[in-house]
């Protein structure tokens, strides 16, 4: 068995001793400070970007709740134009209402008036008519001249008769 | 140092041969196929975990992700076992881990040789680790560290044959830890030869069937080269913790 020839066991520590010793040395000052730095590097990095990450959510969850403040406030003071915009046409829409029922009254009452005006001079128009009519026709019927006075007052009382 | 009728044997492969013979003040350093290997062995692992990484790239290749994926596993390892006071041993059981990794893969190649197959080496690298924790163990707690001997919550009577027992068991870690490592790969390597040999004497007949068996033993043999890795990093993590945190 070879592996208990003792003559070969001194150059197997030798080298054992040199390469191990060698090994330990690469890797304790060139190879594991690089892969740690690396490594470090990486999660400095990821714990950067994630704390960035954060911070960028909690700014727009602000800017969120500012823009949802903003747009309340918007509607109410919406929901206030609006009203006020509705009272004053409302009040608007009365006064020029009330003026013209008022113009329209004071029309009619003139309206009223006028008829009332021409009515009666119609019917004085009517009776001076109805006086030389009568005179002329009583006239002609009899040949003498009647007294206008007569004739007014029996016009009066046809007249009144048939009112 | 091998006779004739083993020179195909299924042991061939352990054997350590000197390509450059080498003397220092009586002391045989020869450079010899387990050099070679050895120093192939952290040669790659360097290549591996220093050009991956001359990116440090944000977003990590498939080099690099393999280099930061083996640094993560120790490291999450030393964490879980040892603890916070583990960063300072951290380099070391690192070292361990890719040199015995690199070792056993490299042991998977046709016509190399696996260092980590031979007991000696195994050996020289429990020890020290048995070494190191227990020089760290009485540095740490000084006499406090026989606590670990003692368990607590036993009765009185049974406290003797307890600590003889704990005594024991301490002393043969060097032993278990370095055994499993060379015991598995050479059990490994030479199962894989002694079924290569079938495929070659069964002939085209009848050698499909090992040859299945040896193509399902390559891939067992890979997942056991990471696992023994693994395992003798874990014990030495384990064995840390106890001398850090002596009491029971």
């Amino acid at each position: 068995m070879p592996q208990l020839e003792f003559d070969t066991y001194t150059p197997q520590l030798v080298w054992l001793a040199i390469t191990f010793i060698l090994l330990y040395l690469v890797m304790w000052r060139v190879a594991l400070p690089r892969i740690a730095e690396v490594l470090e590097e990486r999660q400095s990095k990821l714990q950067h970007d994630l704390d960035e990450a954060d911070r960028l959510k909690g700014e727009a969850e602000t800017a969120l709740s500012e823009y949802d403040a903003a747009l309340g406030e918007a509607r109410g003071s919406a929901h206030g134009i609006v009203a006020d915009a509705r009272a004053k046409l409302t009040a608007e829409l009365d006064a020029h209402r009330h003026e013209v029922e008022a113009d329209l009254a004071d029309k009619t009452q003139a309206a009223e008036a006028a008829i009332l005006a021409a009515k009666q001079e119609a019917m004085a128009g009517v009776r001076a008519a109805a006086v030389d009519t009568t005179s002329a026709v009583v006239a002609r019927l009899s040949g003498n001249q009647v007294d206008d006075s007569a004739v007014g007052s029996a016009v009066d009382a046809a007249m009144s008769g048939r009112a | 140092m091998a006779e004739s009728t083993e020179q195909h044997g299924p042991l061939e492969q352990f054997e350590v041969k000197s390509l450059v013979d080498m003397h220092l003040g009586g002391l045989d350093v020869s450079f010899t196929n387990s050099s070679a290997w050895m120093v192939l062995a952290i040669i790659l692992a360097t290549l591996l975990l220093t050009l991956s990484m001359s990116g440090r790239a944000m977003v990590p290749g498939r080099w690099q992700s393999i280099s930061e994926l083996c640094y993560e596993f120790v490291a999450n390892m030393v964490r879980d076992n040892v603890g916070s006071e583990g960063r300072k041993y951290f380099p070391f059981i690192f070292t361990l881990f890719v040199f015995i990794l690199f070792s056993n893969i490299l042991g998977m190649l046709p016509y190399s040789f696996t260092t980590t197959s031979h007991i000696i080496v195994t050996f020289a690298l429990a020890f020290v680790v048995f070494l190191g924790v227990t020089v760290i163990g009485f540095l740490k707690n000084g006499l406090g560290f026989l606590k670990l001997f003692v368990p607590s919550g036993v009765p009185v009577a049974l406290m003797p044959l307890l600590v003889v027992i704990e005594v024991i068991s301490y002393f043969i870690r060097p032993i278990s830890l370095s055994v499993r490592l060379f015991a598995n790969m050479m059990a490994g390597h030479t199962m894989l030869k002694v079924f290569g040999g079938f495929v070659i004497s069964l002939g085209l007949l009848l050698g499909w069937a090992p040859l299945v068996f040896l193509v399902a033993l390559t891939g067992l043999e890979i997942g056991i080269a990471f696992l023994q890795a693994y395992v003798f990093t874990i014990l030495t993590c384990l064995y840390l913790h106890d001398a850090l945190h002596p009491g029971h």
